[in-house]
């Protein structure tokens, strides 16, 4: 297991005595908007991503919102890492226009089709490449709603886990947070480097100003692909799923049912119904 | 015939319904075997059998709970190498997600998530996925190493087969990674005596109609009667009047219950997301118009502060 680079490696002592800034990395991922519908191209059994209008996963602006705030109270700077294709680099423009300080892109035809397990995998080539001290991601894409890469890409990278975190504090050396549970919440905490996953609620995400619009066309993008990262494209893509789909059906939409108006038997009849499915 | 390996979902022994479900399904792919880590087996061990656990592996050194995730994942990836078993089902709830995330990594191993069904074809094991909430099912397959598939509650009926669960410890020596992020303090919050969201099969939910933090125990009530849990909007959780924990939907939780009832709540695409695939929905809002009277099985037109105590009244009088 790799345990990341921090810089050149004295990061931890440099930063204690506040000579260098915290570098926080945080990914962010495009998905189709929720008010379109999502469908299965059926060639190639894939998201089909050309027909619905893309945005930046809504978790994912949670999580550029914390950054941000961590860097302006801990003193550090954010880059935003995103891999997808081209259309992607709206999404990265928001967060730039958001505050961010620069980018990385991931671009690469053959990574079309990735699951988690090569997602997760190109994640952590590309932030072996530009080293962190912090990783911040949110807790789950709305597109697939799978909820592994974050967890994964700590397990690849050899970070300690702090995920579905509702609050997260750090000096830039310990970092703590409030891991949601079933039950209430787990105070989790870690020496940095360290990888977050945020919830929504931990904050609220700013809108990008019109000054941030402008100077985010400034802000440098570096593009990276397959070769960059050294990696192969028999690892990632569809030739490098761990997993395959069969097939799918698409569920017939439910049909709405009986609706009466309450005229002060509503709530009897409502029981009724439910006696009727044998509900009560 | 092969092992099943089911983690076992409990809260120091205190097992939940989602690992029966696991058992359920597992005895029908297999040998099951659970696994058990932390404290509380005692506590476990009849459950476990009840539903057919007939081996239990049991790994709780103090360590394995003072760290999140990462141990577990490391128990399971230890008997996935030397068991060598079929599959391995965990709960579909976040840390289960969590630690299938783990373990698929560490073993090299294809996971799968949001199944509510396993089948076998053809000496393949083959998972039913409930994807965009819902309206779409998959049928896909693991083509890498172990099968690590993440079940969604609610998704299986439990049904018990007694046996005898024989006990076999496993010690395991973590890796130094597992042990970076350590658990300083658990907090509860106080706890309803309500059945688990996810796993209820009533469910009561209130929206923005509720109007109030005050005002919800007039769906806690209809709830209580029912004898389920309750459940919010977005818009009622971030309004600040129901726990984040409660929240129904795309970005809350997934609930499959017998019965959905929408109290207040529009029936906007995102909160469909997490229960549309209720068996029977019913809702509550003034508005004729509002979008969640399309899947509704049965709605009323009507004020919720009219509707929902006359329901609760009347369910109570039907139970006696
Ligand atoms: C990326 C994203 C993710 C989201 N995730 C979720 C999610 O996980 N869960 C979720 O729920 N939402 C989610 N939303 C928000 C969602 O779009 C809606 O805004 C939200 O569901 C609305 O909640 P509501 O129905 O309670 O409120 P409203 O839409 O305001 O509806 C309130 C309803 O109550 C009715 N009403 C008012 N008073 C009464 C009364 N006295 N009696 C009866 N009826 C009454 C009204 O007629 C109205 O229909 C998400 C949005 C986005 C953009
Ligand atoms: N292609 C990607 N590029 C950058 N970040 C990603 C990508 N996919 C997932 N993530 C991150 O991982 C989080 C969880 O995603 P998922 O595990 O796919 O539900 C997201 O909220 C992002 O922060």
């Amino acid at each position: 297991m790799v345990v990341p680079a921090c810089r050149d490696g004295r990061a931890h002592s440099v930063r204690e005595v506040g000579l260098f800034p915290m570098k926080i990395v945080v990914c962010v991922k495009q998905v189709p908007d929720t008010e379109s519908e999502k469908a299965l191209r059926p060639e190639d059994l894939t998201l089909d991503r050309e027909a619905v209008d893309a945005v930046m996963n809504e978790m994912d602006e949670f999580a550029v919102e914390e950054a941000l705030q961590l860097a302006e109270r801990t003193g550090g700077e954010v880059t935003v890492l995103l891999m997808g294709p081209e259309q992607g680099a709206d999404t990265i423009r928001k967060a730039l226009s958001m505050g961010a300080d620069r980018a990385l892109h991931v671009v690469d035809d053959a990574l079309r089709g990735s699951d988690a397990v090569a997602t997760s995998a190109v994640l952590a080539a590309a932030l072996r490449e530009v080293g962190f001290d912090l990783v911040l991601l949110g807790c789950e894409a709305s597109d697939a709603r799978t909820s592994l890469v974050p967890a994964m890409l700590a397990e690849r990278l050899g970070l300690p886990q702090l995920t579905f975190a509702q609050k997260v504090e750090t000096d830039g050396t310990e970092i703590t947070v409030e891991r949601l549970t079933d039950y209430g919440h787990d105070v989790v905490t870690a020496r940095l480097p360290a990888l977050v996953s945020v919830v929504e609620k931990i904050n609220e995400p700013r809108y990008p100003t019109f000054k941030g619009i402008m100077a985010a066309k400034k802000k440098p993008v570096r593009t990276l692909d397959l070769s960059d990262l050294e990696l192969d494209a028999t690892e990632v893509g569809a030739a490098g799923a761990w997993s395959a789909v069969d097939d799918f059906t698409v569920r017939p939409p439910r049909a709405a049912g009986e609706l009466v108006k309450d005229e002060g038997e509503g709530g009897r009849q409502l029981v009724a119904f439910l006696a009727g499915r044998k509900l009560v | 015939m092969a092992e099943i390996l089911v983690l076992v979902d409990h809260l120091d022994g205190d097992v939940k319904k989602v690992t029966l479900e696991l058992l359920t399904k597992a005895r029908a792919l297999g040998e099951p075997a659970a696994v058990f880590v932390g404290p509380g087996f005692d506590t476990a061990e009849g459950r476990l059998a009840e539903f057919g656990a007939g081996k239990v592996y049991v790994a709780d050194a103090p360590e394995l709970t003072s760290h999140p995730v990462a141990p577990t994942a490391e128990v399971l990836a230890q008997l996935v190498t030397s068991r060598e078993p079929a599959a391995v089902l965990v709960a579909g709830t976040a840390e289960g997600k969590e630690v299938a995330a783990r373990l698929a990594v560490r073993t090299g191993s294809g996971v799968l998530t949001d199944a509510v069904d396993v089948t076998e074809v053809e000496g393949c094991l083959v998972a039913e996925q409930s994807v965009f909430g819902g309206s779409t099912l998959v049928r896909a397959r693991v083509t890498r190493g172990t099968p690590i598939i993440a079940m969604r509650p609610n998704a299986t009926e439990p049904e018990p087969a007694p046996t005898a669960a024989q006990r076999v410890d496993v010690a395991v020596a973590l890796s130094d990674a597992a042990r970076l992020a350590t658990i300083a303090q658990r907090v509860f919050k106080p706890r309803s005596g309500r059945p688990d969201l996810t796993e209820a099969s009533v469910v009561v939910s209130g929206g923005r109609g509720v109007n109030g933090a005050e005002n919800f125990p007039v769906v806690e009530e209809l709830a209580d009667a029912l004898g389920g849990a309750v459940g919010a909007s977005r818009a009622a959780v971030d309004a600040g009047w129901y726990p984040h924990q409660s929240q129904v939907g795309q970005t809350g939780k997934t609930v499959s219950p017998q019965l959905y009832v929408a109290a207040g709540i529009s029936g906007a695409i995102q909160h469909r997301a997490g229960m549309q695939t209720s068996k029977t929905i019913v809702a509550v809002n003034k508005d004729p118009e509002a979008p969640i009277f399309d899947l509704a099985d049965f709605g009323v037109i009507g004020d919720l502060f009219d509707v929902l105590p006359q329901a609760t009244e009347e369910v109570r009088a039907r139970k006696g």
